[in-house]
């Protein structure tokens, strides 16, 4: 049920003339209901699995960056004492993707291997040692075939095909192309008075989540297949087990238990999976296998490396004219969502500011390297980087504050973007005048001592789209409640908890709309035997979209209480209340009883309760091929402000303060709102100074390590100061949005234009790595007419027109 | 989780029980003080001992304490944060409390000792990777294969002694004492290195550290150490100097002294650095200009090669930078000199 359907045109959350509606649960904050069970060492992970005769399985991977495979030869390996079977792809040969158009990937390789890692055949035995031994023992004959690592060699190499494409081999290895434009770019240049050209770079990094992918599968008497994994989507998973198996769905349950981080790299389904279950079907036995930090980082699906020119048009009172991009976005071997990706390259930029024109064109290509995918913030964090150091240097270009510029180019509220997307509540401005007075903006940028700086930056995000990946007309989101006649209340939910906290907001929505105390909610997520069908955790979906269809269900299951015991007292179910644990009616308060109670007399007039809930967009997006990707029922917006400091003598930037203002709607829990804020802005600091995911001249990963990929410890991490802004959006429960990945985007950039009121250079190309900060330094130090780089009042007349 | 190839723990309690089993169990007996290396380099199968000869349980290999000479002892096995807190190795030995506090991260320094930091295995980015990514790689002279991937036709490896103490010990003159199936012997540290990647430490089989001997420090003794890393905690260095400055009374420069590490397979002395403050003081007004020129000569001397991960050339500009804050910080009785 689309959320206006349900709640009307004005959102019961929706502030009246007689002030805020008063929540009990909603707007406090709540512990996760799995804090203590992880802080205490009692959740139960994927690897905390361990069953009767069960079996550990290996991969083993290709050494070669691009090869074909002429044989393999398993008898060594099977012969060894304590193997008990092993798999080549021939065992599973039909094609798979999380995105139904691409179908490119095989749980293991038939025929060819696209990167160092791919995975070739897998091993279980009675322990891992025994089954790393087995897989030396496997003799894989390969023909090595050249093989791309640049993203512009892949376009043009036509004689090196990574996928081949007998139809189109004229395609190369083009894996998406997308070109879009909305209105009069041409015009729209020709109208500006300042026009800037630059071009950008964004490295690869990846998610680097403490727990590694883990699967277990066990085949039942009855054959019925049970896979427990450190998924983030259990349905895609589910999908794609009975494609690739030829099972019926109705015969797999897929179980996704307690969860290390995902960050995206847990959305696609992997070789583990189906490779546990083909075993434990050709065993009969348990298998388990747990991948190595090191096939953590082959598996990758991490962000995409992008080469990005952007062309943009400004008018002398700080208006946007029109806004060109080119991208090119490197896939590595295969095409995970990089159909999405390269949508959303363009897609998602068309706020919080309006384009007249705005034109892009994306193109994603297959190169021998580690898959890439969504990572948190999916496709739109590069892009927003790029966009936004240009708007800085257009700012400067014209002397308007880059604050003020932003500011005057926002599209409003209860509008629509240049490309179609509907735009419902956008707080972007009060999060414009939060970062702006807690960094003391005014008084100090462009005021501190050379060295010292403060930047800007700002961003919008989706909260879930429309679009479910695969086409259907079914809700996007289910859950189901299930009432016990001891007072409490079970949530039966398909969102992932992921470690963001979706059971946490099922718990308290289903407490807040019932009057109980949240302990007396228990939720049960990720089963698929067990909960409704939800599209699980990617995309800033689940606050959103589970938050409304928990909602739904809870009050269902509140109309159908009140019913009864209105019934039983005589008096209409307006007049009955529920709140606090209890039951009373509205006119006569000394006639209550306790929540229990009433469910007993529910159960008596309605047989054994429960409801079901769900949600599903509106019709959304441009009328246009894509025009759905990237449409969301309601968008989030940050603006960060960040404070660094460079090091002219080592280059390095130490960033002090993050200021993150996030309009999430409104925090349902705003202790895991900021909890996600401080971590989307930590995660974004880190790709901007530290992190990069390096494929060598080898086509091997640099350092596949969490030792050599360097993400930030805690002394490396600034002050994070989250200001929570509230837009209050008509569609989202209670008026919430996303809060996980939207305030990541605006680190990057920030600390690009801080880092250019510092010392007055500016940083295209990341990672922010001290050695590239040292040669700009040295380049304006030499183009500067008195060599010098110390910040004098001539300099500041000089950067600031 | 990558695995171990299964091997026997051997527990003396004794030095010479120790020696012992090294001699017993040959070449695959490999001793072991906090692991905090060697399980990692276990792991990436780049040694595969039958024996691991734990040394956590022989007493005297623990302790910091005074020599009969007036010199401190520290034992082998001590945990590099106990140096790093000592009061008698703050006060009369700054940069090797400075450099043992700066190794690794909080953990590691509670499991690792001295020892292992100064018998550390040198380190390179085409060595300290798992099988699979050797084997990909097609091996390297240090392990298994035949050729360098950092120098290209290279003859001799390159890996890069990586353990901080290492410098911090040079300058303080320290004497290792190792015991070994011949006895026990005292080598100045200098003396250990060769500069050959693949054994960077001139030790006989059956041989184990058991100290390190810091010579009576004068008084009026100086020194910092300055580390350049990539994040504020757990990296190796990628550039590691040892500065020592000895004062006379008159407060003015009589020895001075500098080591670098991170380069290549040995531990170097920055040459010259007593000439260029030959009679000067923390105050004179030539001791800036001795301070760049010391940066000069440590940027002609040394030339990190890209053989641990990080660019190489960013190494080379931070040479003269981290040579003369760590100067300077020395001769302020600062330090040590790291970014946070």
């Amino acid at each position: 049920m689309a959320a206006r359907d349900q709640h009307g045109k004005s959102a019961p959350w929706s502030p009246t003339p007689g002030g805020e509606p008063q929540f009990q649960v909603v707007g406090t904050a709540q512990r996760k209901v799995d804090g203590l069970a992880k802080a205490t060492g009692q959740a139960l992970y994927t690897d905390d699995i361990r069953l009767p005769g069960m079996l550990h399985a290996k991969i083993l991977r290709s050494p070669h960056a691009h090869a074909r495979i002429r044989s393999i030869d398993c008898s060594a390996a099977l012969a060894l004492p304590g193997v008990h079977a092993v798999l080549t792809g021939a065992s599973m040969p039909i094609k798979y993707g999380v995105i139904p158009w691409t179908p490119d990937e095989n749980a293991l390789a038939v025929d060819k291997v696209r990167f160092i890692g791919d995975e070739v055949a897998a091993v279980a035995a009675v322990d891992e040692e025994t089954a790393n031994e087995a897989l030396k023992r496997i003799r894989v004959d390969y023909e090595v075939l050249p093989a791309v690592f640049a993203p512009e060699e892949a376009l043009t190499r036509t004689d090196v095909q990574i996928h081949e494409n007998p139809e189109k081999p004229g395609r190369g290895n083009l894996s998406k192309h997308v070109r879009l434009e909305f209105g009069d770019v041409e015009q729209g240049f020709a109208s500006a008075d300042v026009v800037v050209e630059g071009r950008y770079r964004f490295h690869g990094t990846t998610h680097a989540p403490i727990e590694p992918h883990c699967a277990v599968a066990q085949v039942a008497p009855d054959g019925v297949l049970t896979l427990w994994s450190a998924t983030q989507i259990t349905h895609y998973v589910h999908r794609a087990l009975a494609r690739v198996l030829e099972l019926p769905e109705s015969q797999i349950r897929v179980i996704q238990p307690a969860l290390g981080g995902a960050f995206g790299g847990k959305s696609d389904p992997f070789a583990l999976e189906f490779c546990v279950a083909k075993l434990a079907l050709v065993t009969g036995r348990p298998v388990k296998m747990l991948w190595t930090r090191e096939e953590v980082f082959y598996a990758h699906r991490g962000r995409h490396p992008m080469q990005l020119a952007y062309k943009t048009g400004i008018k002398r009172d700080g208006r946007l004219t029109a806004v060109d991009a080119k991208i090119l976005i490197d896939g590595g071997a295969y095409s995970s969502f990089g159909l999405v990706t390269t949508y959303y390259s363009g897609q998602l930029l068309t706020g919080p500011y309006d384009f007249p024109a705005y034109r892009y064109d994306s193109t994603r290509v297959f190169t021998n390297k580690p898959p890439c995918g969504p990572k948190r913030g999916h496709g739109s964090v590069q892009p927003r980087f790029a966009f936004e150091v240009q708007l800085d240097e257009l700012c400067e270009r014209i002397g308007m504050d880059p604050i003020e510029v932003r500011r005057r180019n926002w599209h409003g509220e209860n509008t629509q973007t240049v490309n179609g997307q509907r735009i419902t509540s956008s707080g972007f401005l009060q999060c414009l005048e939060a970062v702006e007075r807690a960094s003391g903006w005014k008084q100090r940028r462009g005021r501190l001592p050379f060295g010292r700086g403060l930047g800007v930056a700002g961003s919008m995000y989706i909260s879930g789209t429309n679009y479910p990946i695969y086409p259907n007309k079914m809700p996007q989101a289910g859950i189901q409640l299930k009432v016990d006649r001891s007072g409490l209340v079970m949530a039966f939910t398909g969102g992932n908890d992921i470690g963001q906290g979706s059971s946490t907001l099922v718990r308290s929505i289903v407490a807040e709309e019932l009057g109980l105390d949240p302990r007396d909610v228990r939720v049960l997520a990720a089963d698929t035997d067990l909960c409704p069908v939800d599209l699980g955790a990617y995309s800033s979906r689940v606050t959103f979209m589970v938050g409304n269809a928990t909602i739904d269900a809870a009050r269902k299951l509140r109309r159908l209480i009140q019913g009864a015991v209105a019934d039983s007292w005589q008096v209409s179910p307006q007049r009955v209340f529920m709140g606090r644990g209890e039951v009373f009616d509205l006119e006569d308060r000394s006639r209550r009883i306790s929540t229990r109670e009433a469910f007993h007399i529910a159960e008596e007039r309605h047989d054994t309760l429960g409801s079901t809930g769900s949600y599903n967009t509106p019709t959304l997006g441009g009328d246009y091929r894509g025009g759905t990707i990237g449409a969301s029922p309601a968008y989030s917006f940050t603006a960060h402000a960040v404070e660094v400091q460079v090091d002219t003598e080592t280059g390095r930037i130490r960033v002090e303060n993050c200021w993150i203002a996030h309009d999430c709607g409104r925090a349902i829990n705003p202790m895991l709102v900021a909890g996600q804020m401080e971590g989307s802005a930590y995660m974004g600091i880190a790709e901007a100074l530290m992190e990069e995911h390096d494929i060598n001249r080898h086509g091997l990963h640099a350092g596949p390590s969490l030792l050599d990929y360097r993400i930030p410890t805690s002394v490396d991490t600034p002050e994070l100061h989250a200001l929570i802004v509230e837009s209050l959006d008509p569609e989202g429960p209670y008026g919430a949005k996303e809060a996980g990945e939207g305030p990541l985007h605006p680190a990057l950039p920030a600390i690009s234009n801080a880092v250019f009121d510092a010392v007055g250079i500016r940083l295209r190309e990341l990672p922010f790595s001290p050695g590239k900060v040292l040669d700009l330094l040295e380049q304006r130090a030499a183009s500067s007419p008195s060599g010098r780089l110390h910040r004098t009042p001539s300099a500041l007349e000089e950067a600031r027109p | 989780m990558l695995r171990m190839r299964p091997f026997e723990v051997v527990r003396p309690t004794t030095v010479e029980a120790a020696v012992a089993a090294l001699i017993q169990h040959g070449p695959g007996a490999v001793p072991i003080a906090g692991g905090t290396d060697l399980l990692p380099n276990l792991k990436h199968e780049l040694l595969g001992p039958s024996h691991l000869v734990a040394l956590g349980g022989i007493p005297e290999l623990f302790g910091i304490s005074r020599g009969a000479d007036g010199g401190l002892r520290i034992g082998a096995m001590t945990p590099l944060d106990e140096i790093a807190a000592s009061e008698l190795v703050r006060g009369e030995a700054a940069v090797l409390a400075q450099a043992a506090g700066l190794v690794a991260g909080p953990q590691l320094r509670r499991m690792g000792t001295l020892g292992g930091n100064v018998m550390l295995d040198t380190r390179c980015q085409w060595y300290n990777q798992t099988y699979f990514w050797r084997s990909a790689l097609g091996f390297c002279m240090k392990k298994d294969g035949t050729v360098c991937h950092v120098v290209k036709g290279g003859s001799k490896c390159v890996a890069a002694a990586s353990n901080d103490s290492a410098p911090a010990l040079t300058v303080l003159g320290a004497e290792l004492e190792f015991a070994g199936p011949a006895g026990s012997r005292r080598v100045p540290i200098q003396e250990l290195w060769r500069a050959d990647g693949i054994h960077n430490k001139k030790v006989e089989s059956g041989e184990i550290l058991v100290a390190a001997h810091l010579p009576p420090q004068p008084k009026g003794r100086r020194s910092a150490y300055g580390k350049l890393r990539e994040r504020g905690s757990i990296d190796y260095p990628l550039f590691g100097v040892a500065v020592r400055f000895d004062l006379d009374p008159r407060g003015a420069f009589s020895d001075v002294q500098g080591a670098v590490v991170a380069l290549a397979a040995r531990p170097l002395e920055l040459k010259g650095l007593a000439e260029l403050f030959a009679g000067l003081s923390p105050e004179h007004p030539d001791f800036e200009a001795a301070v760049e020129a010391a940066g000069q000569a440590a940027y002609k001397q040394c030339h990190p090669l890209a053989n641990i991960p990080g660019d190489a050339a960013y190494r080379r500009r931070m040479v003269p930078v981290y040579v003369k804050r760590t100067l300077r910080a020395a001769a302020r009785g600062q330090g040590p000199v790291h970014h946070v």
